[in-house]
Order: C-alpha cells, then sequence, then structure tokens
C-alpha cells in the first residue's frame, strides 16, 4: 500500500496525526465541489415549494402581475386567499373545507382497514402451519406488482351493477348514493392496499424470535392471544410504518378517487378538487397556490413528525424484497 | 361550509369505523371464544368418559384441523378482499380486452391491433417510453450523488429531509407546484413563473414551456424525478452507510481517490440497492398518471399509457381499449415481477 502515497510515513507515530498535506487538500476540494453541487440540489428541491407558499400569503392583483421573489423586496402579507378556497361561498372559489372533510373521511377507514387485515394475514402466514402457506404468500407478494389500472373498470362494475353469472344474479348492484359512495372508495383502497401491506408486515412478523411463540403455546396461548398480546405490541413501528405509507397514498392518490368517488362536492378528496381547479381555473393562481398548501399542509406534518417510521419502513419494504 | 352538509359524511364515516370494530374485534373474538368453548366440551366429555358412561370421542386427528382453522380465518378477510378487489377484476379485464366497446361483443385481438397503428397511441406509447427511460435513470443518479455528498457531512439530517420532503406532497400538489415554476406571461410583461424569468435575466425570450412537444415531456418528467429522488436518496443513503467501515479504511490506506472510492467501492457495494431502487422508480413512472393529468391533461403531445387508459376506459366508454392498454402496462411490469420473484426466493432460501 505504500507504494501509492509514497508521502504517508509508516510509523505508528504518524498514524495519530491527520493525513498527508496533499490529501488534506484534495480531500477539503472534494468536500467544496460537493457542498456546492449539494447545496444546489437542496436548493432546487426546495425553491419550488417555497414559492408557492410565499405566493399563497400574496395578494391576488400581486400573484398574478409580479413573480414571488419580489415579494422580498415588497412584502405584502394576506390570508384572505386561504380564507377564499375554504369558505369562499361562490361556486368557483374552490369550498375546499368541504373536500378536506371528504379527504378525511376517505382516509381513516382506508388506512385502518388494510393495516387490521394485513397484520392478521401477516401473522397467519408467519406463525400458524399450514399447507400451502407458501403458495399464498408468494401469490399475495406478486399480486402487489399489478397494476391497479388492470382492476378498475371490473371493480366499478362490481359495485354500479353487481354480480351475475350466466344471467343469475350472484350479488346485486350496491346502488351507492352521495355520501355512501365513501364505502365503495374505502373498499378500493383496502383492496389495493393489501399485497404491500402484507407483504411490508410479514417482513418484521416472520422475524420475532421463534422462542417467544414457542413459549407461548407452551403455556397453552390460543393463536388469537399471541396475536393480541405479543405479536401486535412488539410490531408497534411497522404498524406505524405502514400507517403512514397507507395514509400518504391514500390522502395524495387522485386516481382511485376520480373513478370510485367521483366529482361531487359529497365525496370527491382534495386531490380531485385540486386537479379540476387546475384544469378548469388554470390561471386562478390565487386559489391555487392556496389549495394546493392545504393539501399539502396534513401530510407534511404527518411526514416530518413521523419521518423516522417512515424511513425504517421504506428500508425494509425495499431492501428486502 | 356548515354542519348540515359534513353531518352525513360524518356519520358514514361513524359507520365505517363501527364495521371496522365489529369486524375486526368480532374475527378476534370469535377465534378467542369459540375455540374455548370446544375445548370445555371436550374436556367435559373426558370426564364423562373417566366416568364411565359414553365411548371415547376420537382424539389425535384434532390439533391440525385446528390450527387450518385459526390460518382460515386469520387469512379470510385478504384472501377475500384480494380476490374481490384484484384477482378476479384481473381475469375480467384480460376477457374485456378480447371484447368491444361496451363488452358485449368478442372482438378478437382487434383491440390489440388498434394500440399499435393508431398513431395517437404510438405517441402514447413512445411517450411512456421516455419516461421510463429517464425518470429511474436521473432520479437514480441524483439521489446517489445527493446521498454521497452529504455522507457524514454537516447537518446532514437537515439536507436529507429537504429533499425527501417532496415525497409527502401529492402527485397534484406537485404538478401545480410545477405548473407555477413554468407559468408564462407575454415578452415584455413581468414574468410569474420562476423558469420563464431566469430565461429573461438569461436575456432569452419566455416560453410557453407545456406547450412544445417533445420539451414539455421532458418539464413533466422533472416534476417526477423531483418527487422520486428523495426516495432514491434514502434508501442509497442507508445502503451506502451499511458498507463495511474497514473496506473504506483499506481503500483510504491505499490512497485511492474519491473518484476511485466512489466507482471501486460504494458502486460494487450498494449494487442490491441500487436494482431494488431502480426497480421500485420504473414500476411507479410506468403507471404515472396523477402529473400528466394536471400538468396538460396529456394534450400537446404529453399523453401516456395510464392516462389514455383513464381516458378510454372512463371518459369514452370504450373499455375494451381500455383494457388492452391496462393489460400491456401489466405485460410490461411482468419481467418485473418475475424478477422480484426470483429475489426473494433466493433471499428466503439464502
Amino acid at each position: 500500500m505504500a507504494t501509492t502515497t509514497p508521502v504517508l510515513p509508516a510509523t505508528t507515530s504518524a498514524e495519530a496525526m491527520p493525513k498527508t498535506v496533499a490529501g488534506r487538500v484534495r480531500r477539503r476540494l472534494n468536500t467544496r465541489a460537493a457542498t456546492v453541487i449539494s447545496i444546489l440540489i437542496a436548493l432546487l428541491w426546495t425553491v419550488p415549494t417555497f414559492g408557492l407558499f410565499i405566493s399563497s400569503l400574496r395578494p391576488e392583483d400581486a400573484i398574478k402581475t409580479t413573480g414571488w421573489w419580489t415579494f422580498f423586496s415588497d412584502p405584502k402579507l394576506t390570508l384572505e386567499n386561504y380564507n377564499e378556497v375554504l369558505f369562499g361561498q361562490s361556486a368557483s372559489s374552490g369550498q375546499l373545507a368541504n373536500y378536506f372533510v371528504n379527504s378525511l373521511v376517505i382516509t381513516i377507514p382506508s388506512v385502518l382497514f388494510p393495516v387490521a387485515f394485513a397484520a392478521m394475514a401477516a401473522y397467519a402466514l408467519s406463525w400458524i402451519q399450514f399447507r400451502g402457506r407458501e403458495w399464498i404468500y408468494i401469490g399475495i407478494f406478486a399480486l402487489q406488482i399489478v397494476p391497479l389500472q388492470m382492476a378498475l373498470v371490473p371493480l366499478l362494475s362490481f359495485f354500479s351493477r353487481g354480480v351475475s353469472l350466466a344471467g343469475i344474479t350472484l350479488m346485486p348492484a350496491w346502488q351507492l348514493e352521495d355520501e355512501q359512495k365513501f364505502i365503495q372508495v374505502w373498499f378500493a383502497h383496502t383492496c389495493f392496499a393489501l399485497p404491500f401491506a402484507v407483504f411490508l408486515l410479514h417482513n418484521f412478523v416472520s422475524q420475532l424470535p421463534g422462542e417467544l411463540m414457542e413459549a407461548a403455546r407452551v403455556d397453552g396461548a390460543s393463536h388469537p392471544k399471541i396475536f393480541r398480546t405479543i405479536v401486535l405490541p412488539l410490531i408497534t413501528p411497522a404498524l406505524a410504518s405502514l400507517t403512514i405509507f397507507q395514509f400518504l397514498w391514500v390522502w395524495n392518490d387522485l386516481l382511485v378517487a376520480l373513478i370510485f368517488a367521483g366529482g361531487g362536492d359529497e365525496t370527491a378528496p382534495l386531490t380531485v378538487r385540486l386537479a379540476e381547479l387546475a384544469g378548469t381555473r388554470g390561471n386562478e393562481w390565487q386559489r391555487l397556490t392556496s389549495g394546493a398548501f392545504v393539501s399539502i399542509v396534513i401530510p407534511l406534518i404527518v411526514f416530518l413528525s413521523l419521518q423516522r417510521y417512515f424511513v425504517r419502513g421504506l428500508l425494509t419494504g425495499s431492501v428486502k424484497g | 361550509m356548515d354542519f348540515a352538509d359534513i353531518s352525513p359524511k360524518l356519520t358514514v364515516l361513524v359507520y365505517g369505523l363501527v364495521a371496522f370494530a365489529v369486524v375486526v374485534g368480532g374475527l378476534l373474538l370469535l377465534l378467542d371464544v369459540v375455540p374455548t368453548y370446544f375445548a370445555r366440551r371436550r374436556e367435559r366429555q373426558l370426564i364423562a368418559v373417566a366416568a364411565g358412561d359414553v365411548p371415547a370421542p376420537p382424539s389425535g386427528r384434532l390439533r391440525k384441523p385446528r390450527e387450518f382453522g385459526y390460518a382460515f380465518f386469520f387469512l379470510l378477510p385478504v384472501v377475500v378482499l384480494l380476490l374481490i378487489g384484484l384477482v378476479v377484476p384481473v381475469v375480467r379485464t384480460l376477457v374485456l380486452s378480447l371484447k368491444n366497446g361496451d363488452g358485449s361483443e368478442w372482438v378478437g385481438l382487434s383491440n390489440y391491433g388498434w394500440l399499435f397503428s393508431n398513431g395517437d397511441i404510438l405517441n402514447v406509447l413512445w411517450n411512456s417510453l421516455l419516461w421510463v427511460v429517464l425518470v429511474p435513470l436521473v432520479a437514480t443518479t441524483v439521489g446517489l450523488l445527493y446521498a454521497v455528498m452529504v455522507d457524514r457531512a454537516r447537518f446532514e439530517a437537515v439536507a436529507k429531509s429537504l429533499i425527501f420532503l417532496p415525497m409527502a406532497i401529492s402527485f397534484v400538489g406537485a404538478s401545480i407546484i410545477w405548473r407555477f415554476v413554468y407559468a408564462y406571461r407575454g415578452e415584455g410583461q413581468d414574468q410569474i413563473g420562476l423558469l420563464n424569468q431566469i430565461v429573461v435575466w438569461l436575456g432569452g425570450t419566455p416560453q410557453q414551456w407545456l406547450l412544445e412537444s417533445p420539451l414539455n415531456t421532458l418539464l413533466l418528467i422533472v416534476v417526477m424525478v423531483w418527487i422520486q429522488a428523495g426516495f432514491a436518496m434514502v434508501i442509497l443513503s442507508a445502503a451506502i452507510k451499511a458498507i463495511p467501515g474497514d473496506i473504506v479504511e483499506a481503500a483510504r490506506l491505499d490512497g485511492v481517490t474519491a473518484w476511485q472510492m466512489f466507482w471501486r467501492i460504494t458502486l460494487p457495494s450498494i449494487r442490491p440497492a441500487l436494482i431494488v431502487v431502480i426497480v421500485a422508480i420504473t414500476v411507479a413512472t410506468m403507471k404515472i398518471f396523477d402529473i400528466v393529468r394536471t400538468m396538460t391533461n396529456g394534450n400537446y403531445d404529453t399523453n401516456v399509457i395510464a392516462l389514455e387508459m383513464y381516458n378510454q376506459a372512463f371518459r369514452y366508454q370504450e373499455t375494451g381499449q381500455g383494457s388492452a392498454l391496462a393489460v400491456f402496462l401489466f405485460i410490461l411490469v411482468i419481467p418485473i415481477v418475475i424478477f422480484q420473484i426470483r429475489n426473494l426466493r433466493r433471499q428466503r432460501e439464502g
């Protein structure tokens, strides 16, 4: 090794000292260049969001006539955009408060159901012995990568027309109206979430120590008891990651909501309304900027406060696969 | 907004929560109570046998079926929902893709013929290809560079959060953010979009960025890269930190440059994570829908497969053609499914 670094003294006393002068300079230069580039990337990644946020606080005519960067030389702040976009009465104003409630109503059960069902399935696939276990797991795993586009048309007709085979009605149409359409959105989100949810939780549950389960079995604990009192408390971090994932996915989803919730103000979530505003009122920047921020703020809070769990879930969920 | 508007919604929500409690709680309770009941009965029977009144019930065969029963009920919700929500619909979509628009007649493979002969659709496929090639490539590169550069720097956590943050933003929100960056005002007016302002500062003329093909597709791709780079960065950063310290130290002692360190040590060590990242971003990109729909609605030659599938199936009611597009999307993903399953099996065996 000494041949490539002849300036490095091979004595033990030199090890405590910093690397060679040349090496230090080179490393410093590398760090400098790296710092500049990483700051540039960081700027590129934050400035657009920052600009949107500043704009959402500027008066309408200021947004429409000058760039948001002029805010720093001519600061004018107002909350009028938020008031208008959330609570305005006119049809064009956004009325996002309504859609905000819809987003909440869609999201809460769409998170709870898949997390609970997946936890039970992950337990069964890890710790209950039965034939065909491996195949069921591989099947669920493979479903993860089926594009949900493959399921949309039939699932919608399942809700709206029911199931009939050779003229015999096996299941009538659900005939959901207005607010009841939330149910089909929950159903769709739950189905689509399950493969990944089972996979993620299975990664955690299957790695719990086997002696623990064995000891509990010897003590006469039944599977539901082991599941509730041993497994659930131990996989809380995994449940947290999955909950965050599913929350972000459902809250931010557009496609499933468009098809299963429709566009009306009874059921459509924020994303659908925002996309509509962007389409029909693409130049009303005072509404688009504040509206976009309204839709972003909850996931941002969740994300920033629970980032640790999110990252952990991401690492287990993807690297293991 | 007043309470009269939201009270029916909250009612439905309460129903949903009650249903959740009943289904999940009920299932667990059922599994707790029923076996206990049978155990008691069996106990009573055994006592009766001991007393000599009744012949002994068959034993031994008990344990196995009971395990199966537990597994059955633990898996029931997931299996039923997946059958109704994914497996059957996938088969139905395959069938529908061989039928005409309203599903009343068999048309053979003509929907697939349409897919590869219609000029508009070919353009759609071409755009999708551009997305699938560029997004994983650029997002992974940016994520990797950034992960290497901020590794063990001061403020590493903050620096990583900044790049990671767009992952929390919806595609719709991100599209609005970037539409604002690309916004256009006529020449001579004050620009409100950052990109055009930069062009003006540099002495150019403002452009209607989203109207010019193929530049507009590239600008939409920027949005997706912006969202996905954080994902790549987090996974790759963790992989870099997992490289054993003695390897890095040995290389340092050998006096390798940062450049050599990156190509000879870092890159080979994180290869598995790199593959995972590229696969995940590729699959996400194939299904890209929200960004294109919100930014241009597929106009000006920016359309992609998933958006066209939505339009055919749900706007034009051409379920046959829409299904064919969905199947095509599925076929594109299948090699990745096989690759992933192989990976999984190798891991389980190894």
